[in-house]
């Protein structure tokens, strides 16, 4: 038997007695920032094939939630912050070494990119749209003549945020649950699930929420993989990793992660697009929803579960 | 320079000397603590062992609060202490997930802090508070690379082993066993 305490009665607020620093807004922004970079990464993609007047939702009409939940992702950022007077310091400094720095970096550019695409379509929404002031209808002008090369900045830093979202955890070495490198393509993909999700609850056309099912099915398809990938790690790692996987597999957040995130996010949803797909009319808000919410559910079990995973000494 | 500690798990009886030294001498906000004494209690009774633990900030050569820090607030000054910079921390807490000892806290103030090694003392030759209040006289303190120090004369001594050594952080906190 082997006990451990720490007898001055160390009780160190968010640290003790399991740490606890990262309360709702990080998973929330996680989620946010996931769901963004995929609505982008689609857009710019299609874009950047040719086919936007065939998948005009989701070249035109989707990405205006990107501006909004980097915006909401963004607030939630700032409101976790405990030194708040000081975030432009972020700003002062770019450290490779540090997820947390290139991504605020990355941030700032996927943000005002997707601000700029959706200034671009804005007349998706507001056909009348009249931008009143001669500089603003110049420098529309200018990224209309310069929008391949906009989609190709979207493009390559949709796929960053969707990465680096997952990264920003795996940096952490002392959290064994986190320390994984699977998590990058894993939150990369559960993003471009809830982006391929969003656009196919918006779009009015069949043809293109078919091929953003088929998309999604795909996408489900591959996270459940490196799901099964990263516990089949975790259990050939050390004893931490092995506790770490515990926490799933038997420990206090099984439940939550197999009904919420596995059945109800990925394989209900990945059954329903299956069923889409052969033919049977299913309402496309059910799968849409269900990836939305199981990819918001991943995060924060994963966030919240991370923090409890711990090195034994 | 290389600072470092060492700390004998033989001496010491926990009485917590070096965490009220540490709390008065650097004004730690009441409720925390930037050192703390952990008991670990071996076997089955009546054969049972214990092993006490003054812990804090291991200093790590390869600080992994200092490699997560975005903006650089955390870092490794001459003597190889980690500090922060307070006017340079957001606040963040990816330092504070990134330490695998668990030694630092987010401060009232917003800022995150932890032990300091007293570099305000050490820096005019002093011992650091917890080192020169021990009643057991159980902590050393002293440059790694000065063959003569106190640190570097135990360690000579004695067997010694740091914490979580797999994390790959190379702390400079050594427990003497």
């Amino acid at each position: 038997m082997n006990e451990e305490l720490i007898i001055s009665g160390r009780d160190n607020l968010m640290v003790d007695p399991h740490l606890h620093i990262w309360h709702w807004p990080i998973p929330l922004y996680l989620f946010l920032g996931g769901l963004a970079a995929g609505v982008l990464f689609f857009a710019a993609l299609y874009y950047l094939m040719g086919k936007e007047n065939e998948y005009r939702s989701a070249v035109r009409r989707v990405p205006f939630i990107a501006p909004i939940a980097l915006v909401l992702g963004l607030a939630a950022l700032f409101y976790d912050l405990r030194h708040k007077a000081f975030f432009w310091q972020l700003y002062t400094t770019i450290r490779l070494e540090s997820p947390m720095s290139w991504g605020a970096w990355t941030l700032l550019v996927i943000t005002t990119a997707s601000f700029i695409w959706c200034a671009l379509h804005i007349r998706e929404y507001f056909p009348g749209w009249d931008w009143k002031y001669n500089w603003l209808k110049e420098l529309e002008t200018f990224f209309n003549k310069y929008k391949k090369q906009l989609a190709w900045v979207i493009l390559i830093f949709a796929i960053i945020t969707g990465v680096y979202t997952g990264i920003l955890l795996s940096a952490f070495n002392a959290r064994p649950l986190w320390n994984t490198s699977v998590l990058g393509p894993l939150f990369l993909a559960s993003g471009l699930s809830a982006g391929a999700a969003a656009i196919v609850l918006m779009s009015k056309n069949r043809e293109e929420r078919l091929l953003f099912t088929k998309i999604d099915l795909i996408i489900l398809g591959v996270e459940l993989f490196l799901i099964v990938h990263m516990f089949m790690g975790f259990l050939a790692s050390t004893q931490v990793q092995i506790e770490a996987a515990g926490l799933f597999l038997g420990g206090p957040y099984t439940m939550v992660f197999w009904i919420f995130v596995v059945i109800l996010g990925i394989i209900i949803p990945g059954v329903l697009d299956l069923m889409e797909l052969r033919g049977k009319h299913i309402p496309a808000l059910m799968p849409g929803v269900l990836v939305l919410l199981g990819s918001l559910m991943f995060r924060f079990i994963f966030v919240f579960a991370g923090q409890v995973s711990r090195w034994l000494y | 320079m290389r600072y470092a500690m060492a700390v004998d798990t033989k001496k010491c009886v926990g009485c917590s000397d070096c965490v009220v030294a540490c709390q008065t001498e650097n004004n730690v906000p009441i409720g925390y603590c930037r050192d703390w004494v952990v008991e670990v209690m071996d076997g089955t009774y009546p054969r049972l062992e214990i092993e006490l633990r003054s812990e804090r900030c291991n200093h790590c050569e390869n600080a992994p609060c200092v490699r997560c820090c975005p903006t650089g607030a955390s870092h490794i000054v001459d003597g190889g202490i980690v500090l922060v910079k307070p006017n340079k921390c957001i606040g963040c807490g990816a330092c504070i997930a990134s330490c695998p000892y668990d030694a630092r806290y987010p401060h009232p103030k917003g800022y995150v802090d932890k032990c300091t090694f007293c570099v305000h003392r050490v820096s005019q030759g002093m011992k650091p508070a917890c080192v020169s209040v021990c009643p057991t006289k159980c902590m050393y303190f002293g440059d790694l690379d000065d063959p003569n120090s106190d640190v570097s004369m135990v360690l000579k001594k004695r067997k010694y082993k740091t914490l979580i050594p797999e994390a790959g952080t190379k702390p400079h906190l050594y427990f003497l066993i």
